[in-house]
């Protein structure tokens, strides 16, 4: 199961020596803790040692998006000293991970700190989504997952268009024990959150939604998955208004789920 | 002058994105209209471009090209002014629309003009130029079918390529039956079009003046190219004896060869074909071919300030193909009405606030009227990076608001609270602080395990979607609490 | 210039000319451009395909058939059946008058059809020509990549008009002037844009529009009949 890990650790020995971070985001922290628990479980079984430095807060995404850009500067700042002495930072979600790889150096550069976009430039190769820290980085496809389900996968855009995480989820997702895993018609087309703008442009962001509920709903799968809790959130919060009986649950926590005593 | 729909262009108010989308979303016929057709054009420029393993090499390279030519735009306008002089041409140069009217209407009435026929030219969309010529006396027809079809109905443009994507063959037919007096029309879309052809060919022949936008026009050799599928920009460009073409500066690509990468981007991201059915490249005046008068008007219009962006300046590499348009989410929904603009999607929404500058509430909204999903910029021929220019300019609208807003700007409910949750993440204790204020604060909204409604601007949210209410203990208290130590080994 | 744009309704009376004006504002926005850069500096990589390296009858096959894509009809001919294939073509039509380009090969004109000759000097009328069933001509080239026929108003092409007004155009293209690639093409021409600056027309099929329900319709505008002659 740890095949691989070895060749990417620097100085060839196993998990102990690597410095490895959970980011955990400030919206799972607060709303979603059971898939920072499900990712810290998927990482200490493959034997990685999992730091969690608590002065974490937020990467500065919503601020930044939104155009509240000075005011998100002292949060790039905070990020990058956080966790800039780290072999590599991973979290459950795509977009912050986006903010980081991709808007940045924007960032630094609206900044006119040129100490802050080294270290960005440094910093954000070493920054990773959960599913391409295990495909890519790990060269792990099966976790060791137990989860007997009809599950569909909605990638997020983020993740897709932005960090171009590829296929990576659906490898993982492909090699859980016991799912039926269907495929999501127009899989690719956004479902409408975007941060502020699923309140600021509600109508059409409403509008995205029920197309994306109506092929969620289509596949008969029981559960939807994704690798953000932002868009689950949009697409879990319709579903749950429809009364559709569909869960959205996130990727890490498919990953973590195993069987049971009994079944072993 | 009367302005029939008042866009960003025309002065005055416009309404903000997020109303006007609120109207578009609740016409089902429209909505039905656009899905259609953004979902067909979408798939079949997806075929066109799978059968080219080069795009991505041509893609480059048109970006390479836009970036090179907008560096050194002042060399590339002089040379082209000189290539088109020589060719027999004469140049002109308008800083603004109201200047760009004011040329096109003197070279019409030097002509005594009463009619121009006109081919598909955004740029005069932008300078409002059929109402300025009709302040004049003039009168301006277009001869694009779609541009027909809403000329006649009073109506804007809805998309770049397919002006009237949002009718349907039925309204079209209403229509030509009311204004062209056509009798016994069936809905068939050949009937439609041969209506068209009858009506336009007889202005054709008569027209003294033609006018035109232009695709490219090369610095090296002058040569201007207008690129179609109808044949009334072949019929615009050649049958008049004078022929007046408007284009932004950005519109001047540096040789001729360089055609070789912009007509293999430009077909097949626009229409899905591998070529347009018409292309029509001139090169001054031909004599004993097509007018033996020609005009070229530079305009600016607001151009240099998006030039003057680092960021902004690569929306000045648009070819106006609309591929943006047929696969964003958001303009599949609302159409290009709701964006007040005569440049709509997401092109639209980065180029129209940056050429009529920020600071106007209806097109500041432009920049939010995105899901920031980044299917344009991979579409985009010429590699804009849409979500990036977005993005930069909501910066741009809210450092405005902050610094020039006054006490108004600075007391907007938004900038407080984002300003107050800023702070709140600067420092680790107010922020785990705000965690547990969250928890107990929330109790009077959640009703068995649910949010269902918010209050004040997020209502929004809760309009079609639960929320879901803070959980019992925060990843980090567990985190904590699993180490047994109050901070844990990260510290 | 300022002459010209008071008398065509351009501002007159401001300090500088808007030419002026429109170069110092470019000037001053791209401040960030090194002085010392000159535009071939700014690096354009043409990593696209530039020839094609197909056997000549592949490309000159897929030039038919791509052609034929378009809803065009395309023969493929010998030099010696070629008159007969334009008789044909002509009266299939029902051509009673035909439109002729200067410089036509006088083999190719068609018996029992009247001919509209086109001169240097005596031009026919744009009402003679929007009069006519249909118009013959050759070509300057033919891009097999996209199926594109290409007009430079050159020999037995003759003005634009001359291909826009009738209802039906007849084009012959010999296997030779196929290229391969849009590349190519723009290679080809160099010479004519640069030389007399003659006008040229891409043609690729006829003239078309999706603009009612995104629905193709053959024939706006321009000739709704479009027949291609490939001769060997």
């Amino acid at each position: 199961m740890l095949r691989g890990i070895g060749a990417w650790i620097p100085d060839g020995e196993k998990g102990s020596t690597l410095r490895v971070a959970l980011f955990i985001t400030c919206f799972n922290d607060t709303l979603f803790p059971e898939t920072g628990r499900a990712t810290v479980e998927v990482l200490e079984r493959l034997g990685v040692r999992v730091d969690f430095p608590l002065e974490q807060t937020c990467c500065g995404q919503m601020h930044f998006n939104t155009g509240y850009q000075r005011e998100a500067i002292p949060l790039v700042r905070r990020f990058v000293d956080v966790f800039k002495n780290y072999d590599a930072v991973v979290a459950p979600s795509g977009s912050c991970v986006g903010m980081v790889r991709e808007l940045y150096p924007m960032a630094a550069e609206l900044a006119h700190d040129k100490r802050l976009a080294a270290d960005v430039e440094e910093l954000a190769p070493k920054v990773f989504e959960l599913s391409e820290f295990l495909v890519n980085k790990l060269e792990v496809t099966n976790v060791g997952a137990y989860y007997p389900h009809r599950v569909t996968y909605h990638p997020t855009c983020h993740s897709l268009r932005m960090l171009k995480v590829g296929d990576a989820p659906l490898k993982l997702l492909r090699a859980v024990d016991g799912m039926d895993l269907v495929e999501l018609p127009e899989a690719k087309e956004c479902c409408g959150f975007g941060g502020t703008f699923a309140v600021k442009n509600a109508d059409t962001s409403i509008a995205m939604l029920s197309d994306k509920l109506r092929h969620v709903l289509g596949t008969e799968a029981e559960v939807c998955t994704a690798g953000d809790n932002s868009c689950l959130m949009h697409i879990g919060g319709g579903l749950k208004r429809q009364r559709a009986g569909v869960r959205a649950v996130h990727l890490a926590e498919i990953l973590a789920s195993e069987a049971t005593e009994e079944r072993k | 002058m009367e302005i029939k729909a008042p866009d960003a262009f025309s002065g005055g108010k416009t309404p903000s994105f997020e109303e006007s989308a609120r109207e578009s979303l609740a016409d089902a016929q429209l909505r039905r209209n656009l899905g259609k057709a953004t979902q067909t054009i979408r798939a079949k420029r997806a075929v066109a471009v799978e059968e080219m393993p080069d795009w991505e090499q041509l893609r480059e390279a048109g970006r390479a090209l836009k970036s090179r030519t907008l560096r050194h735009l002042d060399e590339y306008l002089l040379q082209l002014e000189e290539s088109v002089k020589r060719a027999g041409g004469q140049v002109h140069w308008a800083r603004d629309a109201e200047e760009a009217n004011g040329i096109i209407a003197g070279i019409a009435k030097s002509h005594e003009a009463k009619e121009v026929v006109k081919v598909k030219s955004i740029a005069t969309d932008e300078t409002k130029l059929n109402e300025h010529l009709e302040s004049e006396g003039i009168e301006a027809f277009e001869t694009d079918l779609a541009e027909l079809i809403i000329q006649l109905a009073g109506e804007t443009s809805s998309h770049i390529l397919v002006p009237a994507i949002h009718k349907n063959r039925s309204e079209i037919r209403e229509l030509f039956m009311q204004k062209l007096g056509a009798r016994d029309l069936s809905d068939d879309p050949p009937d439609l079009a041969n209506v068209a052809r009858l009506y336009l060919r007889e202005k054709f022949l008569k027209a003294k003046v033609g006018i035109s936008g232009a695709n490219f026009a090369v610095a090296e050799t002058g040569t201007v190219c207008v690129v179609e599928s109808e044949g009334n920009g072949r019929m615009c460009t050649t049958l008049p004896p004078v022929l007046v073409t408007l284009m932004g500066i950005e519109k001047v690509i540096p040789t001729w060869r360089d055609y070789e990468v912009f007509m293999q981007l430009l077909p097949r991201s626009s229409t899905a074909e591998r070529m347009n059915p018409y292309t029509s490249f001139w090169t001054g005046v031909s004599e004993g071919d097509g007018p033996q008068e020609f005009h070229l008007v530079l305009m600016d219009n607001g151009r240099t300030e998006v030039l003057d962006d680092e960021i902004g300046r690569q929306t000045l590499n648009c070819i106006r193909c609309s591929a943006c348009l047929n696969v964003c989410p958001v303009y599949e929904r609302t159409g290009g009405h709701a964006y007040n603009s005569v440049y709509p999607g997401p092109i639209g929404a980065i180029l129209t606030p940056q050429l009529v500058g920020i600071g106007k509430p209806g097109s500041d909204s432009l920049p939010y009227a995105s899901s920031l999903c980044g299917a344009c910029y991979e579409v985009c021929p010429v590699k804009i990076n849409i979500p990036e220019v977005l993005i930069h300019l909501r910066g741009k609208v809210v450092r405005h608001k902050q610094d020039e807003g006054g006490i108004k700007g600075k007391l907007d409910p938004e900038n407080v609270a984002m300003k107050a949750m800023a702070k709140t993440f600067s420092d680790r204790r107010l922020y785990e602080g705000a965690q547990r204020a969250a928890r107990i604060g929330q109790w009077p909204l959640a009703r068995g395990g649910a949010i269902h409604r918010l209050p004040g601007r997020l209502a929004g949210w809760t309009e079609a979607r639960e929320l879901r209410p803070v959980p019992e203990q925060t990843f980090r208290e567990w985190w904590r609490s699993r180490n047994g130590s109050a901070e844990g080994p990260g510290s | 210039m300022v002459e010209v744009e008071e008398r065509f309704g351009g501002r007159p009376g401001l300090m500088t000319s808007a030419r002026e004006e429109i170069l110092h504002r470019i000037r001053r926005a791209t401040h960030d451009v090194p002085k010392d850069e000159h535009a071939e500096d700014v690096p354009v990589e043409r990593g696209y395909r530039k020839r094609d390296e197909a056997p000549r009858e592949e490309i000159v096959a897929r030039f038919a058939e791509r052609v034929a894509e378009y809803e065009a009809t395309v023969h493929r001919v010998n030099e010696d059946d070629l008159p007969r294939a334009i008789a044909e073509a002509c009266e299939r039509r029902g051509i009673e008058q035909l439109v002729v380009p200067p410089g036509l090969p006088e083999g190719w004109l068609p018996d029992g059809v009247e001919l509209l000759r086109d001169g240097v000097s005596m031009q026919l009328s744009n009402e003679e020509l929007d009069g006519s069933d249909g118009v013959l001509t050759g070509c300057a080239l033919g891009i097999s990549q996209t199926g594109t026929i290409v007009l430079d108003a050159g020999e037995a092409q003759g003005r634009r008009a001359l291909t826009l007004l009738p209802d039906y155009h007849l084009c012959v293209v010999r296997e030779e002037q196929v290229v391969g690639l849009v590349p190519e093409a723009f290679q080809r021409l160099e010479e004519t844009v640069k030389g007399e600056g003659r006008a040229i027309t891409f043609i690729s099929g006829p003239s078309a529009t999706s603009d009612i329900e995104l629905n193709r319709v053959e024939g706006v505008h321009g000739p709704r009949t479009l027949e291609v002659l490939i001769v060997a």
